[in-house]
């Protein structure tokens, strides 16, 4: 029996993981036990516990860590998490965004007292029995916990330190967004065909990335990112099985942030899917994701970036002109930010590219800048959807961009307050998207890319373009199509806060960015 | 550190627009045309306090991460655009009192156009005296914001097509600039210290073949915004759909960015590049400079005309940058001050002409000095201003900037002196078939009774004080001169030249 020992866990640290994972599993006993007119209050309040638990363990964790430089950040949990800068970092930020996110969740005043999901969605579309379950008001108030399930994955994910928890991580992750994808309230079908093409493609690179794994285990030994890295450095062995892995993992994991050409399920995916989930979408997984890719290529193949920094180059290009060029012609305005999330991944890549580490303290290094611009694009993505949610007629959400034409002398308020995230989504300066751009770029110059950021500045000004139809559209066009009856619906205080955080965070951010970026520098390297 | 004098000058017309949106309609624009006056004063304030060698400068951290600071300051080449932008401005607002269109109730009044010029003029006069690279940038970006709905609002004809296509290339140029603000931010950056002053940035060691690409990234901005050919095709479209107001803003203050940031940004910042890239820089210029010229004269819309003689103009006033002589970079400043007005008179006189005919087509007139003498007048001393008639401001500036030119090269001089015979000819030829020869039958139906509808009090009013300025500094330069030549004395020591032996000494 002694043979046993039972591993050392570092509990204090994992409390941020602990409280949301258990706010998704009382959710489940919710739907079990709470009668059922109770849950939807009952969910809330467990995911705001878990949430506030998250962030407060999550905050003093860190403070304390900074407290004691030396010991304070450590691989931990039997090498299996890293707690670094970088972790606290993309958790606080997870757990914000994905606090906007959920709270949309159960916005009624916007679908005449029903939430943007679906009634029952084992119910076959247009069958009398999706009727009677609209006639009963019934929810899925299960969708709470299946978010936190996803949250919990998108947490584990950047923070893993080896690849074993990094493949468990994702598929937590990715599990329950499948799901989600598929509960849209209206227009089920193309909601269904989201959740199966996004489960089908996100499977097939999820085995991508197991075969990448393999081959990297092949070479190294071990999954432990450290050991990994020792390995690639002293160069021993089949080199091909190195690049072979480097190139599957990363399949894996740039098909999670919509890189160019592991994109196409993202426009579907985004316009199918209830907007709302795709807000959560937009905005945490890229976050998760982009956290991971920078992890796995900084410390595991970090010495093998002579091999991988032009590929990615190449991809960085590809996304952004992809990304901007298709979506100047996209006439739906959710597939528009669609094609802007993989043009803003492209721009992210840069950094990733220019691989810019560095002691300075001031400065920015390529993880500092990514991870403020995620940050950043998160908060106006998510505000930016909240606002696609309130444009409405009697079907549902309009996204069709000609209906669009002439909000803004209608409601010049919302439309100007959707402008102004489109021009930080464009990188106008005064706006939070300005200062994330240039500290990407200036991240890609120090790492030696110039060129790439003259690219970059020009796929930018391709985006710019499809960002200001938009606003040309709402402010400036004849209003077409008035028959649909689109008009902009005033919502709840949930979504109005929403909006109100990425309002003030996209300006105030913007004009005095030192309020975040203090924050990102203490991220500036991962531990290794 | 004293009190922020400078924030102060570009905040008032700021706050100012706002105060404008937030008066009555009706008085909105009187109240508009009080924050310009008041604006005016204490930019001559700013001036007087710094002639008399008062350190104005400011410097705030602001993003110690990029090493970015709130900094201001006023040398004489900013000082000289920053009194050019606020002398210009509350003339062009008196001018453009009636602007609009008559159905003003979608926002498009006079209101609204007095707001968003002070915007603008706030927005300018940051870029001029900014002296942190990211600062400078920002105002770069943002003029493009109310100078876009100045000419999307209320302009004529197919406004909406030219205000975007000046959007697009003022965001092209800007994010080119950005580039370029990234590079100097990451050399920094590598070098230890980052950061975006332009203090500490000029003569920090760099690669010869990145401050050559750097150098062609600000020079590109620069040069779209100008503009110069073949950047250009932009600005003869605004012109023509915008109003002559927001033309005159335009070409007289916003193109100025682009020539003052090559001397500030580019000369200043990559003096090695600036004099390798100098003979293209100085072939473009002469393309400029002869094209836009010619251009004018085949040119039938009044409005469009002018816009070609500012891109020869601005074409001479690359020149002057790029001869590398104090007397030539002195003259291209002053240049630049001069061009402001003599534009300025221009437009705002073909304003008044297009505003009585209704149409812009040269065709379409014939005689109206005749008929309507003053306002003829205006519009020749405009042209002669624009054409470097001696007396006129702009004939010293024009001298020299050749003859700057000419010590340093006689070909790029020699060919220059072309450019002041083709400006009299698309003058004169203009003059000639719109004021001259006998009264068409539209004419004497816009104009009616001899001098019964020539200019209004208020209208001389609005040119009358332009004039005096081309024709004071036209007679007695050294006042602007003596304000321009040390700034550009040092300018030019940064740039590591010094003038050439066969300079013409005291032609000034």
């Amino acid at each position: 029996m002694s043979g046993f020992t039972a591993p050392a866990l570092e509990y204090g640290h994992l409390a941020p993981l602990i409280f949301v994972f258990l706010a998704g599993t009382f959710g489940v006993g919710v739907e079990a036990t709470v009668p059922r007119r109770f849950r939807p209050t009952a969910q809330l309040v467990l995911v705001a516990i878990g949430l506030i638990g998250a962030l407060i363990t999550t905050i003093g964790n860190w403070v304390g860590a900074l407290a004691q430089p030396d010991t304070g950040f450590f691989i931990g949990v039997e090498g299996s998490l890293a707690f670094d800068g970088p972790t606290y970092f993309i958790w606080a930020t997870l757990i914000v965004l994905g606090a906007l996110s959920i709270l949309m969740f159960g916005e009624r005043q916007l679908g005449g007292g029903a939430t943007p999901f679906t009634p029952q969605a084992a119910s076959l579309p247009g069958t009398p029995a999706e009727r009677e379950a609209t006639a009963l008001k019934l929810e899925h108030t299960e969708v709470y916990p299946l978010a936190m399930f996803s949250l919990t994955g998108m947490m584990i994910f950047p923070a893993a330190a080896d690849m074993l928890t990094l493949f468990v991580s994702l598929e937590i992750m990715s599990l329950p967004l499948y799901l989600l994808a598929g509960l849209a309230r209206r227009r089920r079908l193309l909601s269904q065909e989201a959740a199966l093409k996004y489960f089908m493609l996100g499977s097939f690179s999820s085995a991508f990335f197991v075969m990448g794994m393999a081959l990297i285990y092949g070479y190294a030994g071990s999954f432990d990112l450290g050991i990994v890295a020792e390995a690639i450095t002293q160069g021993a062995g089949s080199y091909s099985l190195v690049v072979g892995g480097i190139g599957l993992m990363a399949v894996g994991t740039l098909f999670k942030v919509g890189a160019v050409p592991f994109h196409n399920w993202t426009p579907d995916v985004y316009q199918g899917s209830p907007t709302v989930v795709t807000g959560f979408m937009a905005s945490c997984v890229k976050i998760a994701a982009f956290g991971a890719l920078l992890r796995l290529f900084f410390v595991a193949f970090g010495g093998a970036r002579w091999d991988w920094q032009p590929f990615m180059a190449v991809i960085a290009v590809l996304t952004m002109f992809v990304g901007a060029i298709i979506g100047i012609v996209q006439d739906d305005v959710k597939r528009m930010l669609a094609y802007s999330s993989i043009a803003h991944a492209g721009f992210i890549l840069t950094a990733l590219v220019g691989a810019a580490q560095g002691e300075a303290i001031m400065g920015m290094t390529s993880v500092s800048s990514a991870l403020f611009y995620l940050a950043v694009y998160g908060l106006t993505t998510v505000g930016a959807f909240a606002i696609i949610t309130m444009v409405r007629n009697e079907g549902g959400e309009v996204t069709r961009l000609s209906a669009w034409a002439g909000i803004g002398r209608r409601n010049p308020g919302i439309a100007g307050i959707f402008a102004l995230f489109l021009l930080s989504f464009a990188g106008i300066p005064l706006t939070s998207g300005f200062i994330g751009k240039l500290a990407v770029f200036g991240a890609a110059w120090q790492g030696g890319f110039g060129w790439l950021v003259v690219v970059a500045v020009l796929a930018s000004l391709v985006a710019a373009f499809f960002y200001l139809r938009v606003i040309v559209v709402m402010f400036f066009s004849d209003a077409g199509d008035e028959e649909d009856g689109v008009e902009v619906v005033m919502p709840s205080w949930r979504t109005t806060l929403t909006i109100a955080v990425a309002l003030v965070t996209t300006v105030g951010l913007g004009v005095l960015p030192n309020l975040l970026l203090p924050a990102a520098s203490m991220a500036a390297e991962f531990l290794r | 550190m004293s009190f922020p004098l400078l924030t102060l000058l570009g905040a008032v017309p700021l706050v100012g627009a706002l105060v404008v949106m937030f008066t009555p309609r009706a008085t909105g624009r009187v109240t508009g045309l009080f924050i310009s006056l008041l604006t005016t004063a204490l930019a001559l304030v700013v001036v007087g306090l710094a002639a008399g060698g008062r350190d104005l400068s400011e410097q705030f951290t602001w993003i110690p991460a990029f090493g970015a600071h709130w900094a201001m300051n006023a040398d004489g080449i900013s000082l000289t655009m920053v009194l050019l932008t606020v002398l210009l401005t509350p003339f062009v607002l008196i001018a453009s009192w009636n602007v609009g269109h008559a159905d003003a109730e979608d926002g498009w009044g006079p209101r609204a156009f007095s707001a968003l010029v002070l915007v603008m003029e706030s927005f300018a006069l940051f870029c001029f005296m900014a002296t942190d690279v990211l600062v400078f940038y920002i105002f770069f970006e943002a003029t493009l914001i109310p100078m876009y709905f100045l000419i999307g609002g209320f302009g004529e004809a197919g406004r909406r097509r030219a205000a975007i296509k000046f959007l697009l290339f003022g965001l092209g140029g800007g994010l080119i600039l950005l580039a370029g603000v990234v590079g100097v931010y990451a050399i920094s950056a590598g070098n230890g210290q980052p950061t975006m002053l332009l203090a500490d940035l000029a003569g920090m060691p760099m690669g010869t073949g990145t401050e050559r690409v750097l150098f062609v990234l600000f020079f590109i901005a620069f040069a779209l915004k100008a503009p110069m050919v073949p950047f250009h095709t932009w600005l003869p479209d605004a012109a023509e759909s915008g109003t002559p107001g927001t033309s005159a803003l335009l070409v007289g203050v916003l193109d100025k960015i682009g020539t003052f940031g090559m001397i500030r940004f580019c000369l200043e910042l990559f003096p090695g590049a600036s004099q390798w890239a100098a003979p293209v820089v100085l072939i473009l210029a002469l393309i400029s400079m002869i094209y836009g010229a010619l251009a004018a004269i085949g040119e039938t819309d009044i409005l469009r005309l002018i816009a070609f003689t500012s891109v020869s103009h601005f074409g001479f006033i690359v020149i002057g940058i790029f001869s590398f002589t104090t007397i030539s970079m002195t003259g291209a400043t002053f240049y630049m001050f001069n061009h402001a007005f003599s534009t300025g008179v221009l437009f705002l006189a073909a304003h008044f002409l297009i505003q009585r005919r209704g149409s812009q087509k040269i065709a379409d007139y014939g005689g109206v000095q005749k008929l309507a003498p003053v306002l003829a007048g205006v519009f020749l001393l405009g042209g002669l201003s624009s054409l470097a008639l001696p007396g006129m401001s702009s004939f010293v500036s024009e001298f020299m900037v050749i003859a700057g030119s000419f010590s340093q090269n006689i070909w790029i001089g020699g060919i220059s002196t072309l450019g002041m015979v083709l400006a009299a000819t698309y003058i004169l030829l203009m003059y000639q078939r719109t004021m001259t020869g006998p009264v068409t039958e539209d004419v004497e139906e816009a104009f009616g009774e001899e001098r019964s509808n020539d200019l209004t009090g208020r209208e001389r009013w609005a040119v009358a004080p332009l004039l005096l300025i081309i024709f004071v500094f036209g007679f007695f330069p050294k006042p602007m001169l003596d304000l321009i030549e040390p700034a550009v004395t040092t300018t030019m020591s940064q740039v590591g030249v010094s003038d050439p032996s066969l300079t013409m000494e005291g032609s000034n």
